[in-house]
């Protein structure tokens, strides 16, 4: 890989085109197995949708939980797919990433994930989704162009509860975050299914979770892309 | 390199291994009487290598995922009753969801179909017809199964040989026929020249050639596949295979000089033989090749999820679907305690796990959360 070469992802910009998911079954590594996630976000409500690659965290979860030994982590923090021999196919890293990345593909016995497109950009090349995106949704190249271009800010730290967890990949957000926090109580749906309220769910949650929780409630989230958990 | 202490349950594994190793060299070869002393620089090496696996198996079966995968197996296969909770908070805050938190789930294990089917089934279908591998691609199927296959018929001769359990003496007043001894036991008697004795003479051989089979498909594919030419280490990939090869390559030049060569130059490849083949055995617990003894965890992975199918089911506090079963999200808290990992995140009142959110709405959630972030 270009050393100065970094992954952004932008979800406000992905207009749902599937470039990324097509392309993403080229690469070798999983040829014909997309590796990339695009889901809609809240079908019924909207078209918004959200495209979501392996983060490449620096403590990977999905490795430490791992009974197998098999996610290992290169050199450069890539943190690759699980090993063909090793992997036993427990599920373990799909139910513990914070990111709901890996999938376990049952007919295989295996977890297969983004591995950054290996193949590529150890040889110096772009991601398979990130050359094909038209929307410039996910980039990949040198951190001064993007924040040269770009007004939101490129950061690679999250908050999820009291879990802090940096990654290879970054994700731009607003210009005064440097993490990016993930909050869940106002996106929760506010009452249970038997309509009880669900006293964890804050009143006041955006427009796009209020509405739309309870259409998916309904019919079930819509994917783009299929692929089991 | 950072040297550690050395881990006192897996010292002990190890020296248990090596204690089970000579206790049946000695039992096996009555005592040493059918040990063949030309061979006692192997036997050292393997209860050595003993002392390496059980070290290694026992270290690495303490983490705390494999530790919990082994004891689930361990009790579903006892058929004990074990509870895992189900609330999605903790104990101590109120139960904020449909779910009671000072309960436990208490799950009847022997309303599970028979484990032990289960368990044998698993061991046919992944280690004998490692099927999974077929489902993959039928080349490395084939590719595997001459390489395991190989190994295990050279392993299955070697080390009877080795310990002194089998051996052959010739039959009284019959120069022709032997005579075959298992643990000191008359178990049958082969003409030199028959079919079965020239298998059996020649098992080696035979398994040399099944892995000569799978190394060439092996080494075809790794110069051949992009994706693994992109992925593979010297160290995890290409060691293991050149080690096999010195094994068969030497193992097959003993034949051709003993056959072919009157015997010429058969010290030295004797002593090539041994050097590789011990490489071979120290290097197992530290390579590739230990997915052997890991492969051992996907028999209680197998019992896991046979239990976990018709057991309680963990719904999605966001979009309540079923995505996995309680009895998974539940021991992979613990196992994400074990491992200093908290994503739990405070609420008013009470407490989310974020294991407790499904995989797609944690996609979901990021896009969310940045949506907000960004104003869109």
């Amino acid at each position: 890989m270009t050393s100065n070469h970094e992954f952004f992802i932008d979800p406000s910009r992905c207009i749902g085109c599937q470039a990324c998911v097509q392309a993403c079954g080229e690469c070798e590594t999983h040829r014909g197995v997309p590796m990339i996630h695009l889901d809609y976000v809240e079908r019924a409500a909207g078209v918004q949708t959200a495209p979501v690659v392996c983060m490449h965290c620096e403590d990977p979860t999905c490795a430490r939980v791992c009974p197998a030994d098999a996610i290992k982590q290169d050199d450069r923090g890539v943190v690759l797919s699980a090993a063909r021999p090793r992997c036993i196919a427990c599920s373990n890293c799909v139910l513990a990433c914070p990111f709901g990345v890996p999938k376990m593909q049952v007919r295989y016995d295996l977890m297969m994930k983004c591995d950054l497109c290996y193949d590529r950009t150890s040889a110096g090349r772009k991601p398979m989704c990130a050359a094909v995106c038209p929307s410039g949704a996910l980039f990949f190249g040198p951190r001064e162009d993007i924040e040269k271009s770009r007004r939101e800010k490129p950061v690679n730290e999250f908050q999820f509860g009291r879990q802090r967890v940096r990654t290879k990949v970054n994700i731009m957000t607003a210009p005064d975050n440097d993490v990016l926090s993930i909050d869940i109580a106002d996106f929760l749906p506010r009452e249970t299914p038997d309509m009880h309220p669900r006293p964890g769910a804050r009143p006041g949650a955006p427009d796009a979770a209020d509405a739309a929780i309870w259409n998916e409630w309904n019919s079930g989230p819509a994917e783009l892309a299929t692929a089991p958990e | 390199m950072v040297m550690t202490d050395p881990d006192p349950k897996a010292f002990a594994a190890g020296c248990a291994a090596t204690l089970v190793v000579v206790a049946g060299i000695w039992l096996g070869s009555r005592g040493l009487k059918h040990f063949d002393p030309a061979l006692a620089w192997y036997a050292i090496g393997s209860a050595l290598a003993a002392f390496a696996v059980g070290y290694r198996f026992t270290l690495w079966a303490q983490r705390p995922p494999s530790r919990m995968y082994f004891k689930r197996g361990l009790q579903l296969l006892a058929r004990r009753r074990f509870k895992f909770p189900i609330s999605s908070f903790k104990n101590e805050t109120p139960a904020v969801s449909g779910f009671d938190a000072s309960t436990f789930q208490r799950l009847n294990t022997s309303a599970a179909s028979l484990p032990a089917l289960t368990l044998g089934r698993s061991l046919a279908s992944d280690f004998v017809a490692q099927d999974f591998i077929l489902h993959r691609s039928i080349y490395r199927w084939v590719m595997h199964l001459c390489l395991s296959g190989g190994c295990t018929l050279a392993f299955a001769v070697t080390f009877p040989l080795v310990f002194g359990w089998v051996h052959f003496e010739p039959s009284n007043g019959h120069a022709e026929m032997y005579r075959v001894l298992l643990f000191g036991f008359d178990v049958d008697a082969v003409h030199v020249q028959s079919v079965k004795a020239r298998l059996l003479f020649n098992a080696l051989n035979i398994s040399a050639a099944l892995v000569l089979i799978g190394l060439l498909m092996a080494a075809t594919r790794r110069v051949t596949n992009a994706g693994e030419r992109a992925t593979q280490t010297f160290l995890e990939d290409l060691l293991p295979l050149l080690l096999i090869f010195a094994v068969t390559a030497t193992g097959l030049m003993l034949t051709v000089s003993y056959k072919f060569m009157a015997g010429r130059g058969h010290s030295t490849i004797a002593g090539a033989h041994f050097i590789s083949v011990i490489a071979l055995l120290f290097h197992i617990p530290f390579g590739k090749l230990f997915h052997m003894f890991q492969r051992t965890c996907s028999l209680c992975v197998s019992l896991y999820k046979q239990t976990g199918e018709t057991g309680p089911r963990a719904r999605c506090l966001r979009c309540e679907k079923d995505y996995a079963s309680q009895m998974h999200v539940s021991d992979l808290k613990l196992v994400l305690d074990q491992l200093g990992f908290d994503y739990r995140f405070a609420l008013s009142p009470g407490e989310i796990h974020y294991q407790d959110i499904c995989p797609a709405c944690r996609r979901r959630m990021l896009a969310l959360n940045h949506g907000r972030a960004v104003g869109r």
